[in-house]
């Protein structure tokens, strides 16, 4: 028997390795292959016409068609081999501004941001396989924070779904768990459909992030599916309107309290509820607490505002809810940074708990009177049955709760901006930006002690002025999420305040800001630490401080690298001009603020233990 | 540093005075009552992939799932899905509110405590031979059940009945050697004329 090894032998049989060579579902996967690579389908569309208006109609086209119908001018994103086809069709419409961001991840933190600022829905765009497992973090972020959302993917085309073909991965079952809905898309003409469908998925009801994924022949494939003008879902029906008995309940409960604080939460700002929240605490003369996410809800110079409630929150308002005797809770969700220690927490209140997604009720506490229903329709149902109450007759626990605010807020170094050993204290420097900013700027926090410092000091009056990531608590959130935010409300100014951690994550989008212009001041909170990390270690692990230390680059240089404008801070007295030196800059600038390197964020509620088990900061006198 | 109140809420303690007008009520825990087995029965969109959603939302949320059956409605596009876990009152339906929040998921009811036409089908191959298969045959006589296939040393009985009734047959010829068991999970009807899926929400 003779050897192939010289030469191919042309009377032998060639043999087929495809598996099912010859049947139709094994040429469809071998015209699927050659179409990932040679795009024939699209040029067969494309030879049929010439290029320009009179082109055929494809699956790109109706995706930009139908993000313009629901009003999205604006999205992030990061384009790859599938996606191809839609970047081809892109500039034909110029309505449509595309940002090109620098990692996936900044996309879905700028469509977040974009998002929580401007009030719409945010829109970002990831290629299938890493492209579009780098949008998970962003996706899984909104997610927790119940952000309106439509998340893009390409994917390979429909016919190898399933044979792991290069840069295929199972997106929608990665994201299945960290969606509201989600879709595969792989005929053309389900797109218009798909896309109103997301759209109203994303930002009605409880917003949250919703996820598409179309295959390349979906995108290349010719479209004559019309764009509708309603959606058909019967299986979601939000329930807005509050029961009206549980709100003439929750009515007189109201009237009956002595020591009633209203605890006010991301969904008073989603639901635009910012000023029947005034109008009913000004009715009520019911002091407002309010959650991370909810900072803003209401302006903080308000008399009845109270502040911020939880583990980082102000020791007076835990104090407030501690002693309350009902806790009219809106548009939250009781997470365990609020609640600490459940069995403790607001053991003598009585709750009323309004929230649009009927799970929350009952999930992390129970509560009495339970309203389904849309924070600012439940409001204005309830302000016509609450009494008015005199200022008067509350003066009693009003006046207490100042007197305990008095002395919740003094802090010895705050006014000098010198935290020990003259060293410049975090808590400073935001509250400076804050004043800056005459408290209009639009204010996104990364997440840590950066997070809770800009929480606390830098003191908010406009509805939507603060971002930061509350549920995932995500690092790295801040940069982009902040570019998002600038796009979204580019009328106000934006600042990101970021920790020397969370920057590192995502500082690649600095390149982002030069090339779109996007004019975000960064104020980096650099104590050369994983801040919180070196805090828990310092105050439940014994000091042990293993990895909390971290290196940094030299941020000027980094900043004159990428063409931001940089300036530094390493003194109190420095601080309030490197902040006018950034606001003069037409663009983005960083500022270098080299803070106090072991500063806590006190107090803090320790994990496992309720809001009276507050640490607290022994006060140093500042030496002189 | 210093920790600053101990027992919240103590009369003692100066940071958290009580009201004067109201005793304590207990801030319970959601979802720590006693664990006994639920029905659940979701009406759903007949979509690929719902019962992945369905699946990977109890395992996210920490239930578990006992036995689930899916299957089509007189109506093509809904499916319906009977589910049987075990949890407290509280827990179970957080489960169900959760179910709710899907997109696909047109109705979820817990008809646990409702009067209800409640069934499975078994089949168990059992161990049987000459010498003790009048025996088996007997047993499975008294519990309704069919022979529906006879070999020389075992034969399949085909068992419906209630979860109950089922595992109550199973434990009888558990003696005799199981070879092989299979069981379709539980189906449930609620009695009279009321209908869950005429109250779907569409």
């Amino acid at each position: 028997m003779g050897t192939r090894d010289d030469g191919p032998d042309r009377t032998a049989t060639r043999i087929n390795h495809m598996p099912g060579a010859g049947t139709a579902r094994a040429d469809a996967i071998s015209a699927g292959r050659h179409e990932m690579l040679t795009d024939t389908l699209r040029k067969q569309i494309k030879s049929l016409a010439e290029r320009g208006l009179k082109r055929p109609r494809i699956g790109a086209d109706a995706v930009c068609e139908a993000l313009l119908a629901q009003g999205v001018d604006l999205f992030f994103g990061f384009p790859g081999g599938v996606l191809l086809p839609l970047y081809d069709v892109l500039g034909d419409y110029p309505e449509l501004r595309h940002i090109l961001v620098r990692h996936e991840q900044g996309a879905s933190h700028a469509a977040d941001g974009y998002a929580r600022a401007s009030g719409r829905v945010g829109v970002c765009l990831g290629t299938s396989g890493p492209g579009a497992t780098n949008l998970v973090t962003g996706i899984g972020n909104a997610m927790l924070d119940s952000v309106a959302m439509v998340a893009i993917t390409g994917n390979v085309v429909s016919s190898l779904l399933g044979k792991d073909a290069f840069q295929e991965i199972d997106i929608t079952g990665i994201t299945l768990p960290c969606t509201k809905h989600n879709y595969l898309v792989n005929n053309p003409n389900d797109i218009p459909r798909v896309f109103a469908e997301a759209f109203h998925i994303a930002a009605t009801g409880r917003p949250g992030p919703v996820h598409i994924d179309i295959t390349k022949d979906a995108l290349m494939g010719a479209c004559t599916a019309e764009h509708p003008a309603t959606v058909d879902l019967p299986g979601f029906k939000p329930n807005f309107e509050g029961n009206y008995r549980q709100v003439k309940l929750a009515a007189q409960e109201i009237a009956r309290a002595e020591r009633p604080v209203i605890l006010a939460g991301h969904g008073v700002l989603i639901a635009d509820a910012t000023e029947e929240l005034r109008e009913f605490a000004e009715k009520t003369q019911i002091p407002v607490a309010h959650t991370l996410l909810g900072v803003s809800a209401m302006d903080e110079t308000h008399p009845l505002s109270l502040g911020w409630v939880g583990m980082h929150g102000w020791k007076h308002v835990n104090r407030a809810i501690q002693s309350a005797d009902l806790l009219i809770a809106l548009g939250m969700r009781f997470d365990d940074r609020v609640t600490g220690h459940v069995p403790t927490f607001a053991p003598y209140a009585r709750i009323i708990h309004v929230d649009i997604d009927p799970a929350e009720i009952g999930k992390n506490v129970a509560v009495e009177i339970p309203i389904v229903g849309d924070v600012k329709r439940v409001l204005t149902a309830l302000l016509p049955l609450v009494p008015a109450v005199e200022p008067e007759s509350r003066a009693a626990y009003l006046t207490e709760l100042a007197e305990w605010r008095v002395e919740s807020e003094k802090t010895p170094w705050h006014g000098s901006g010198a935290w020990r050993n003259g060293q410049l204290s975090a808590d400073f420097v935001v509250c400076k930006i804050g004043e800056a900013t005459n408290h209009d700027a639009t204010i996104v926090a990364d997440v840590g002690q950066n997070q809770m410092w800009a929480a606390r000091y830098a003191g908010f009056r406009r509805p939507n002025s603060h971002i930061s990531s509350g549920g995932l608590g995500t690092m790295g959130f801040g940069l982009p999420a902040a570019m998002g935010a600038a796009m979204g409300r580019p009328d106000k100014e934006t600042w990101a305040i970021v920790g020397d951690g969370g920057l590192q994550m995502t500082v690649q989008e600095l390149m982002t800001l030069v090339q779109d212009h996007i004019p975000v001041k960064i104020a980096l909170l650099d104590n050369h630490k994983l801040g919180m990390i070196r805090q828990w270690q310092e105050l439940i692990y014994a000091g042990n401080y293993h990895s909390s230390h971290l290196l940094g680059p030299d941020w000027l240089k980094l900043a004159d690298a990428y063409g931001v404008a940089g300036f530094r801070a390493t003194k109190p007295e420095e601080v309030d001009a490197a902040i006018a030196a950034a606001r003069a800059v037409d663009g983005p600038a960083l500022v270098h603020f080299m803070i106090a390197e072991e500063q806590n964020v006190f107090p803090m509620m320790p994990a496992g233990k309720g809001l009276s088990d507050l640490l607290e900061e022994q006060f140093e006198e500042p030496k002189q | 540093m210093s920790q600053t109140g101990s027992n919240p809420g103590t009369p003692a303690d100066p940071a958290h005075p009580a009201p004067a007008h109201t005793a304590p009520p207990a801030r319970a825990l959601p979802g720590h009552g006693e664990a006994h087995r639920h029905v659940l029965v979701a009406i759903v969109l007949n979509k690929p992939g719902v019962l992945n959603r369905v699946a990977s939302l109890m395992r996210a949320r920490n239930f578990n799932i006992e036995t689930l059956a899916v299957s089509h409605t007189d109506q093509p596009e809904v499916s319906r899905m009977t589910l049987t876990l075990r949890g407290d009152d509280v827990a179970v339906e957080q489960a169900a509110k959760q179910l709710y929040r899907l997109i696909d998921v047109l109705k979820v009811q817990d008809v646990t405590s409702d009067s209800t036409v409640e069934h499975e089908i078994a089949l168990i191959k059992v161990r049987a031979d000459e010498r003790n298969r009048g025996e088996v045959l007997t047993i499975a006589d008294m519990y309704k059940a069919k022979v529906v296939d006879l070999a020389a040393e075992s034969l399949i009985v085909e068992a419906t009945g209630s979860e109950a009734e089922v595992d109550a047959l199973i434990a009888l010829l558990r003696g005799f050697g199981i070879k092989e068991l299979v069981r379709s999970g539980t189906v449930v009807m609620s009695r009279g004329t009321g209908s869950i899926e005429e109250a779907v929400k569409r």
